[in-house]
């Protein structure tokens, strides 16, 4: 590996705060869930990057079972979106606030 | 290292890219360069099985996911574009606070002992190196099965979710109790004929 893993690691943080500005930022809970999705992949990213320095593939294993994860997340993100719509018909997350209390 | 670099930049650009869209189908796009670049990365880390799961798993099944749920809500009206414009007001505390912990991450990294540096293991592509398919197969259904389970478990789970959220709405013959049946004499047969 002629590319230190530290460089690795800062890509995955720069990646994973890009998904978290996504998620704070936006109002549309369609491109909030694909930052989630920028997040949880920026962390396989270090997950990969550390499997690969020390030569040990329990880090594979754990990434698979995040990216399996993370796609029950997005299905059921999405089908919470789409129950949402069909009652409301605006997805805003800023206004969808009937359990805000 | 050249590799790295561009993969890096390619990867930071599309999830910038990304997040700023108003559009989500363009969102979307980003986000499908940012997984095809990611899988790139991981082939450069000798994780090949990894980087076929993530063009599968990811490009394939969860982005055409999303597709079609843009493509759902946006038939008709346009849910998305409403209200008043509050970005500037939140902007300036939610930048400040993303810098900050991103300062406090940075500052972990900088100064954990990220361990060995320099692990040799095999070229990419040959039978049972480290990161192979016969390596992370064993690995799975060996040392590590309790953890393919779970992904099991986690998959059926969401499966079953999402059919009660979102797959109620829609009458179907194959399940007809959860048709809204009408009272007394109005009642309608569940299954027609030719339905």
């Amino acid at each position: 590996m002629t590319v230190d893993v530290s460089n690795y690691i800062a890509l995955s943080a720069v990646m994973f705060f890009i998904g978290v500005a996504g998620v704070v930022l936006r109002r549309n809970p369609l491109i909030a869930l694909m930052a989630i999705e920028l997040m949880l992949n920026a962390a396989n990213l270090a997950l990969v990057a550390f499997a690969r320095a020390w030569a040990n593939n329990a880090g594979h294993v754990f990434v698979f079972l995040v990216v399996t994860v993370a796609a029950a997340e997005a299905a059921i993100g999405l089908a919470i979106v789409v129950a949402v719509f069909r009652r409301a018909k605006n997805v805003d997350v800023d206004e969808v606030a009937r359990l805000h209390g | 290292m050249i590799a790295f670099y561009a993969l890096g930049l390619v990867l930071i650009a599309s999830a910038i890219f990304t997040i700023t869209q108003r559009s989500p189908v363009y969102s979307v796009v980003g986000l499908l360069v940012n997984f095809i670049t990611l899988a790139a990365l991981y082939f450069t880390l000798n994780a090949e099985f990894l980087g076929v799961i993530q063009l599968v798993v990811y490009s394939g099944a969860i982005l055409m996911l999303f597709v079609f749920v843009i493509a759902l809500l946006s038939s008709g009206i346009g849910p998305f574009s409403e209200g008043p414009n509050r970005l500037p007001r939140i902007l300036a505390p939610a930048l400040l606070a993303v810098v900050i912990a991103f300062g406090f991450l940075a500052f972990g990294v900088l100064h954990a002992p990220l361990g060995p540096r320099t692990a040799s293991v095999g070229t990419v592509g040959s039978a049972n190196v480290f990161g192979s398919v016969g390596d992370f197969g064993t690995a799975l259904f060996t040392t590590q099965l309790l953890p393919f389970e779970i992904t099991a478990f986690v998959l059926m789970v969401a499966v079953v979710g999402v059919v009660t959220i979102a797959g109620d709405a829609s009458p179907s013959p194959t399940l007809g109790h959860h048709v809204r049946r009408k009272r007394g004499k109005e009642r309608e047969p569940i299954v027609k004929a030719g339905r």
